[in-house]
């Protein structure tokens, strides 16, 4: 199967810079993920958003990139939000203990009310 | 003094020998005039018995009975003959012509002869009895080195490794008689991953028989390619192998094409002894009759179709192993071969259990008669659920998936679609599939290494009340790890690898995992009750 590489965007709102994550996020991810991350992270805002809602798999690489962001965010106080995750991603986030650190919201703009 | 001496070749020691060596040859010499003769000796003849009555010089021209070896004597020109005499036994004749003086042989002539004869005769047999042993010892080289070139062109031909696809296990056993037998099995890959599997037995031993072998073994290998059905391929190999093969032998040879992924085997059989399958009803022959190959063109094979399901395994045997004495000459039989096979439980495979049983039998000193090739395919059980309950799992659907990165989605979507009509909750299926795909990267990575030609096998089965997806890598060397429950404020802390969620998640997205292990292969077991009542909520 041809790899998929993840299409990630990031833009600013007034508090948070909005990362726009499309695709799929596995090994093949990282580059995109990590790029992102940097772009979102010097927009100098508290809170960085994580937008899933265009996100078809993730897998436990992906998962793995994530704890990677969230251990980064952490480490420079930022908080780090979710929005746009579905169901079945909402639970693994719970399983996996993900949920405990970051903010989970339905959409973006639940989210962006929490950032301000 | 003599015109003419002639020497006798060997006469041997045994009757059968003088029978067949009784010749006389005189010593050529152009400067003595002497001349080759060959005189054909009957060891019943009246001049031989006339010899052995009475030692000493026969004067053959004052002979006068019915006699062909005197007729040939005399018309050869032999005047006087001194046998040759050791232990009691005649080893060679003295013949001489007349001399060349044309004078009468005198007293003297007579006595010098039988004084020779005396002392010729025991250095004659001593020559004969240390001619007859090199030929005896070159016969007995000449045997032995066709025996190591039989055994040779035999193992050679002998598959050195068996195939072991997913949720198989194959065995075999060969082990040749002292005087090489002609027993014969191989696999072969067909396309479609289908597996190809004869086995048989050459008529006769040695090289003659390990030459047919190699021309079935042959063309039945190019034949399995261009014919599909095995009934076919026998048919052509007949047809083949008639015009070539020596008088008086043939093969016996079944032929069988097995679906490991469905558990499907077609076969034919060319007057082999049947094979025995043995499933959870007991053990059956699976018949199937034909005539031997090489014996007569123009011979059609039926295909036969059996099932084999998780649990089920089949035996083919040379008749090596039925036809074995034990020391009160019985014979073990097939009947005690069906016994057997009914009776094997435990730990060591069916062939490693037959040959116990074949060595109880005949006992620590037998000298086996035959050939003994035991082959033994089984298609492995399913994991069972650790209860002893019997699970009358389903099959659904088989298929392999190509171990690359990124195609474990391709197992995801084929095991969604699979299970599209069965009715199953959507964040059931969700979890399933999701299981599904982590296990099979683990497969494609850890057990496979993403190494062409190692697929991924995916087996998805049904009992009515739960859905198991059975995945199987060709990892051999690692145990799948025990999985642990990752630390994710040691992982944020940086003190473990943000990685090693695989066996974790499988494991929270499924109500049971199973793992197993052969000498070939990983096998992960994923199963989800699909009916509500019975599903448990992994979080809880």
């Amino acid at each position: 199967m041809s790899t998929q590489i993840l299409e990630a965007t990031v833009r600013r709102q007034e508090k948070a810079a909005i990362i726009d994550l499309s695709g799929i996020i596995d090994a093949f991810a990282e580059a995109a993920l990590n790029t992102a991350y940097t772009q979102a992270e010097s927009q100098n805002t508290e809170v960085i958003l994580l937008n899933f809602s265009q996100v078809a798999y993730i897998n436990s690489t992906g998962i793995a990139l994530i704890v990677g962001l969230l251990a980064k965010a952490r480490k420079t106080h930022k908080r780090l939000l979710t929005c746009g995750l579905s169901s079945h991603y909402t639970e693994i986030f719970q399983i996996t203990r993900l949920a405990d650190f970051m903010g989970i919201y339905s959409d973006e703009e639940s989210a962006l009310r929490e950032a301000n | 003094m003599f015109a003419r001496i002639y020497q006798s070749l060997p006469f041997f020691k045994k009757r059968l020998s003088l029978e067949s060596a009784a010749q006389a040859v005189p010593e050529t010499s152009k400067s003595s005039r002497a001349q080759t003769v060959e005189v054909d000796f009957d060891p019943l003849d009246p001049f031989i018995a006339y010899l052995l009555s009475k030692p000493g010089v026969a004067e053959v021209d004052k002979l006068h009975f019915d006699s062909p070896v005197l007729r040939s004597l005399k018309e050869t020109g032999i005047q006087i003959c001194v046998p040759l005499m050791s232990q009691g036994e005649l080893v060679g004749l003295i013949n001489l012509g007349p001399r060349r003086s044309e004078q009468e042989y005198s007293t003297d002539d007579r006595r010098l002869l039988n004084t020779l004869a005396t002392q010729a005769a025991p250095a004659l047999r001593v020559a004969q009895l240390v001619r007859q042993q090199q030929i005896e010892a070159t016969e007995r080289e000449r045997m032995e080195q066709e025996m190591r070139v039989a055994r040779l062109i035999q193992q050679t031909l002998l598959p050195k490794e068996l195939p072991q696809p997913a949720g198989w296990h194959m065995a075999a056993y060969y082990q040749p008689a002292r005087a090489v037998g002609g027993d014969f099995y191989d696999f072969i890959n067909l396309p479609d991953g289908q597996l190809g599997f004869f086995v048989g037995d050459v008529t006769d031993k040695g090289v003659p028989a390990a030459l047919v072998m190699a021309s079935v073994r042959s063309i039945l290998r190019s034949s399995a390619e261009r014919e599909s059905s095995p009934g076919k391929v026998l048919e052509r190999v007949n047809d083949l192998l008639c015009p070539d093969i020596p008088p008086k032998m043939f093969a016996t040879c079944l032929y069988a094409i097995i679906n490991p992924l469905t558990g499907s085997m077609v076969f034919a059989n060319a007057g082999h002894d049947l094979p025995y399958r043995r499933n959870q009803s007991g053990v059956e022959e699976l018949r199937a009759t034909g005539m031997p190959l090489g014996l007569m063109p123009g011979m059609s094979y039926d295909d036969q179709t059996i099932s084999l399901a998780p649990g089920d395994s089949v035996l083919f045997s040379s008749d090596g192993l039925v036809e074995a004495h034990n020391t009160q000459r019985e014979m073990f039989g097939f009947p005690r071969l069906r016994e057997r096979i009914a009776a094997h439980h435990g730990e060591a495979n069916l062939v490693e259990y037959l040959l116990s049983e074949l060595k109880a039998f005949t006992g620590g000193e037998w000298e086996q008669e035959d050939d003994v090739t035991l082959v033994s395919l089984e298609r492995l059980p399913l994991l069972g659920n650790g209860n002893g309950a019997v699970e009358s799992w389903k099959l659904l659907d088989t298929f392999e998936i190509d171990s690359q990165p990124g195609n474990e989605r391709l197992a995801m979507q084929q095991v969604a679609e699979l299970l599209q009509n069965q009715q199953i909750p959507l964040n059931y299926l969700q979890k399933l599939i999701t299981a599904v795909a982590e296990a099979t990267m683990n497969a494609m990575e850890h057990g496979n290494h993403y190494e062409a030609g190692k697929p991924v096998s995916i087996e998805v089965c049904s009992n009515g009340e739960a859905i198991m997806v059975r995945i199987t890598d060709h990892g051999t060397n690692q145990p799948i790890p025990e999985h642990t429950v990752p630390d994710l404020d040691a992982k944020l802390a940086g003190l473990q690898s943000p990685r090693g969620w695989g066996l974790f998640l499988i494991e929270k997205m499924v109500d049971e995992m199973r793992v197993s292990s052969d000498a070939a292969h990983h096998t992960l077991e994923l199963i989800v009750n699909v009916k509500g009542d019975k599903h448990v909520d992994p979080n809880s």
